[in-house]
C-alpha cells in the first residue's frame, strides 16, 4: 500500500469548509425575505456534512464540530441551547450504528438512509421542544423541514463521491 | 490481497468506536446544556450573556448580508408600483372614499368618548412611546420562531416590550443587547399571550406551536368565538397593553380555534417596539411605600384619613323587600 493511499483527509476541505458553508447557508436563509409572499424554507444544512462525516470517515473531531455547529444553530434560530446539538448528534450516532449495514449501497438507498437520519433528528428536536415547552410543535412545520432537509441529499452525495476514496482504509 | 483482508482492517473498528464515544460525550454535554439553560423567555436573567454576545455579532453581519436583498426588493417594488400605478390609484380612491365615512364616525365617537371620560373621571393609559427597528433575521422553523431587530438598549428597549408590525402584534422582546434585540414571535412554541375576542369580550390564551396559526387555549363559554371574529390583546398580566390587533379567528382542520395573524399581512422588514410600561411600573412606588394606613382603632374621624361616608339606610327600608314594578 502506498503512502498516498493512507493519507489523512485534509481538515480544511473535509471538516472546516463544509461546516462554514452550512452556517453561511443557514444565515442566508434566515434573512427576512419572502418570495411571492412565501417564506424561504429552513433546512438543517448541518445534517449534510454530519451524514457524510459518519459515512465516509468516522473520527473524533466530527462529533465535536457537530456539537459546535448545533450550538450555532441554537443561537441563530433562538432555540433553547442544546436542542440542535443533541438532535444532530443522535442522528450522527444512528448513522454510525447502521454504517456496517447500509454503507456501500447505491445513491437511492443512501438517500433513504439520509432521509431516515433527518427524520430521527427532527423527531428528537420535536420531542425535546414538546417536553420543554409543554406544547406539541406543529407537525406540518416539522414535516416540511424534514422534507427540505432530505432534498439536500445530492450535496451529501457529491461530498461522498469526492471524499470516499481519499482514505482507503475506510472504503 | 484486498485491503479488507489486510492488517489495516482493524483500524476501522477502533476509530468508529472512538467517534461513537466522542459523540456520546457530546450528547451528554448537550443534555447538560439543555437542562442548565431552559428557556424562560420573560425572565431577564435567563437570556444569558452568551446569547447577547452572539446576537450582537450576528446583528451587523446579517445587516450587511440583507442589504443587497433589500435593494433588490426596493427596486422590484418600485417597478411594480410603476407598472400597476393606474390600478393602484383606482383602488386607493375607492378606499379613501370608504375611509372618509369611517373618519367622520371616528371623530363623533372620539367626541362621545372624551365626554364620557370627563364625566366618569376615568384615568386612561398614557400614550406609548415606540422605537422603529429593521429586522435582520427571521427564524421560522417548527421549533423556534424569533427575529432579530437592530434596536437595543441604547434606544431604551427592555425585555418584555411588545412588538408590532404595521398591521398587528408580532411578539415581544426576550433579549436585548447594544444595538440588537431578540423578538419572540407569537407563533413560537414558548409564546403565551393573553387575548380577548372583540365581539364577545371572551378571554383566551394565544399559544404558539411553530406553525403559522397559533391556537386559542383556555377559551370559555359556548359560542364565545366564531369564524372571522377579531382578536385583540386583553392586557391581562400587564405585559402587553390592551387592544392591540392580533388577528382573526379561524377554525383549524384539527377542530381547534386558531388565529390568522394580522402581522402576516404586512411586511416583515420593519417593526415597532412599544416601550410599554404596565400599570404597576407607572405607579409612584416611593409614594405608595410612604402611604400610612389609618389606625384601625382610631375613634376620632377628624384625624383619620378621609373615607367615603357610609350609607345609612332609612329605618325599615332594609327590611322591606323590593317590589317588582
Amino acid at each position: 500500500m502506498s503512502f498516498q493511499a493512507a493519507r489523512p483527509l485534509d481538515a480544511w476541505n473535509w471538516l472546516i469548509l463544509p461546516g462554514l458553508a452550512c452556517l453561511l447557508a443557514s444565515l442566508t436563509l434566515a434573512l427576512p425575505y419572502r418570495l411571492f409572499g412565501f417564506s424561504w424554507p429552513e433546512p438543517v444544512f448541518v445534517l449534510v456534512p454530519g451524514f457524510v462525516w459518519a459515512v465516509v470517515r468516522p473520527s473524533i473531531l466530527p462529533p465535536i464540530i457537530l456539537f459546535g455547529l448545533g450550538l450555532c444553530l441554537d443561537l441563530l434560530w433562538g432555540n433553547a441551547a442544546g436542542v440542535w446539538p443533541l438532535s444532530i448528534l443522535v442522528g450522527y450516532l444512528a448513522v454510525l450504528a447502521t454504517r456496517g449495514i447500509a454503507s456501500g449501497q447505491g445513491r437511492e438507498a443512501n438517500w433513504i438512509w439520509f432521509g431516515l437520519m433527518c427524520g430521527l433528528v427532527e423527531l428528537v428536536a420535536y420531542l425535546v421542544t414538546a417536553i420543554s415547552t409543554h406544547v406539541a410543535p406543529n407537525l406540518v412545520g416539522a414535516g416540511w423541514q424534514w422534507l427540505v432537509t432530505t432534498a439536500l441529499y445530492p450535496i451529501a452525495h457529491h461530498l461522498i463521491e469526492r471524499f470516499e476514496d481519499t482514505d482507503v482504509r475506510f472504503r | 490481497m484486498s485491503l479488507r483482508e489486510g492488517p489495516l482492517q482493524d483500524l476501522k473498528v477502533p476509530l468508529t468506536l472512538a467517534a461513537a464515544l466522542a459523540a456520546v460525550v457530546a450528547v451528554v454535554a448537550a443534555i447538560a446544556l439543555l437542562i442548565s439553560t431552559r428557556r424562560e423567555p420573560i425572565q431577564d436573567q435567563v437570556y444569558g450573556a452568551g446569547r447577547v454576545v452572539a446576537d450582537r455579532v450576528m446583528g451587523p453581519t446579517l445587516g450587511v448580508l440583507s442589504t443587497p436583498g433589500q435593494w433588490l426588493a426596493a427596486g422590484n417594488s418600485a417597478v411594480g408600483k410603476y407598472l400597476f400605478a393606474v390600478q393602484e390609484n383606482q383602488r386607493l380612491k375607492a378606499e379613501v372614499a370608504e375611509l372618509k365615512q369611517w373618519r367622520n364616525a371616528a371623530i363623533a365617537l372620539e367626541d362621545i368618548n372624551s365626554r364620557y371620560r370627563d364625566l366618569l373621571g376615568l384615568k386612561i393609559d398614557p400614550p406609548i412611546p415606540m422605537v422603529t427597528a429593521r429586522v435582520v433575521l427571521d427564524s421560522r422553523g417548527p421549533f423556534a420562531n424569533t427575529r432579530l431587530a437592530n434596536a437595543g438598549k441604547e434606544k431604551g428597549v427592555v425585555i418584555g416590550n411588545p412588538v408590532m408590525s404595521e398591521t398587528g402584534l408580532v411578539g415581544r422582546v426576550v433579549g436585548v443587547g447594544d444595538g440588537i434585540s431578540r423578538i419572540l414571535l407569537l407563533t413560537d412554541a414558548t409564546s403565551r399571550t393573553p387575548v380577548l375576542i372583540d365581539r364577545t369580550n371572551a378571554r383566551a390564551i394565544l399559544t404558539g406551536d411553530g406553525g403559522r396559526n397559533p391556537t386559542l387555549d383556555y377559551l370559555r363559554g359556548a359560542g364565545a368565538v366564531q369564524n372571522g371574529d377579531r382578536v385583540l390583546t386583553s392586557g391581562d398580566g400587564g405585559v402587553i397593553p390592551r387592544g392591540l390587533p392580533v388577528g382573526t379567528a379561524v377554525k383549524g382542520l384539527d377542530g381547534r380555534w386558531r388565529i390568522r395573524l394580522a402581522a402576516d399581512e404586512g411586511g416583515i422588514d420593519f417593526v415597532r417596539i412599544l416601550q410599554f410600561k404596565g400599570f404597576a411600573d407607572l405607579a409612584h412606588q416611593a409614594a405608595l411605600a410612604q402611604a400610612r394606613m389609618p389606625p384601625l382603632t382610631d375613634l376620632n374621624p377628624a384625624v383619620a384619613a378621609p373615607v367615603a361616608a357610609p350609607i345609612v339606610p332609612k329605618p325599615g327600608a332594609a327590611a322591606r323587600p323590593v317590589q317588582p314594578q
